[in-house]
């Protein structure tokens, strides 16, 4: 059933959440911490060991994730549609300088980086 | 009549005509993209029609929530599917086709690069923040989070509690390098020579930026994408683990 899928999904989610959250008070800012990064960490480890073990989701059981999965453009366009963007039109400069700044660099390591196999 | 018969209408649904909405900015960005002959900027395109939107929204009615301030569209509507909760419901779902013998495949010259290139990216980006005058840490760890990805961005944000238009600049600067990404790689391949797997999977991991990734090796030398990829899908989830934790802690330690 498509639902277990976005079940297994959303217990993820609220793992990763709570987890966040407490790491949110040790650091002092409250808020939810790196919650999403964790509960992807765990959801990667725990459906890699289920396929080692030989257990692999039902179809529908994945069409469920898969959904959740191709959502995820169109609502980060619904996200972007309730942005304050009049406000960050001051910002534009700092957003091409540090995404452009960051791109180029980070091409550049790409040789030094690939040394490091040889 | 009619007119109460469409206040009634329009004040009801506001969810589904959100996702109406959606539907067919995707829709018809994905048209014009490959009327472009470039299909892979379709997502990128998309966005910036969201963020255009919302621009429009702020204009029209003056508010700081974009669409999300027009009653159609208002309460549970842009504001419900493009919160935070279906934002991150949706980002984890992506993990599912996570596979950790991919990064075994990349070895440690793999993890280096994700590790180098989350790291690098956000020290660029929360470096030209501070340049230019942001003196809040939350909001430099934002803004160098969107040099992270466009996701990496709004997830800190959120976490750190920082307004809606530094969010909105860290997803334009997110959005800066995927399109840079897919449009300058085939020019600079040959410069950092990106011309076998192992490169390949270095600069995935380097930049991370999914979309950019696939779109730029895919214009560069196609047998390489899944090379790109196989780091690059790591790199997202690895931004929002250690950015708004580890990385806010040094910004602030250094800004205090």
């Amino acid at each position: 059933m498509e639902i277990i899928g976005m079940g297994f999904v959303a217990f993820f989610m609220l793992l990763g959440s709570f987890l966040g959250r407490i790491l949110g008070q040790f650091i002092g800012t409250g808020g939810d911490v790196g919650g999403v990064g964790l509960a992807m960490l765990f959801m990667v480890l725990t459906v890699n060991y289920l396929e080692n073990k030989g257990k692999m989701f039902k179809p529908r059981t994945e069409n469920g994730i898969k959904f959740l999965s191709a959502l995820y453009i169109p609502i980060i366009v619904a996200m972007a549609a309730r942005l304050n963007v009049i406000g960050a039109i001051n910002g534009g400069l700092v957003a091409i300088l540090a995404g452009g700044v960051a791109t180029i660099g980070a091409m550049f390591l790409v040789p030094l980086l690939s040394k490091l196999k040889k | 009549m009619l007119t109460d018969a469409f206040n009634s209408f329009a004040g009801a649904d506001h969810l589904i005509i959100s996702i109406a909405l959606v539907a067919l900015i995707m829709f018809i960005t994905k048209k014009i993209s490959i009327m472009l002959g470039e299909e892979r900027i379709a997502s990128a395109l998309a966005i910036i029609t969201g963020l255009v939107l919302a621009f429009i929204g702020g204009k029209v009615t003056g508010g700081s929530s974009g669409l999300a301030d027009i009653s159609i569209f208002s309460g549970a509507g842009i504001g419900l599917l493009g919160g935070s909760m279906l934002r991150d419901y949706t980002i984890i779902s992506t993990a599912y086709g996570v596979k950790l013998k991919n990064l075994k495949k990349a070895g440690p010259v793999g993890v280096i690069s994700l590790l180098v290139g989350v790291i690098f990216s956000f020290i660029v980006g929360s470096g030209v923040a501070m340049a230019l005058g942001y003196t809040d840490p939350a909001e430099v760890t934002t803004i160098g989070a969107g040099a992270v990805t466009f996701i990496v961005g709004p997830v800190t944000g959120t976490a750190l509690g920082v307004s809606s238009e530094i969010i909105a600049i860290s997803v334009a600067a997110g959005l800066v390098k995927s399109i840079m990404t897919m449009v300058i790689t085939p020019f600079i391949a040959d410069l950092v020579g990106l011309d076998n797997p192992t490169s390949a999977m270095v600069y995935g991991g380097l930049i991370g930026t999914t979309s950019g990734v696939a779109g730029g090796l895919a214009a560069t030398a196609p047998e390489l994408v899944p090379y790109g990829a196989m780091t690059a899908t790591f790199y997202t989830g690895l931004g929002t683990l250690i950015v708004p934790s580890i990385g806010f802690l040094i910004i602030r330690s250094i800004m205090l």
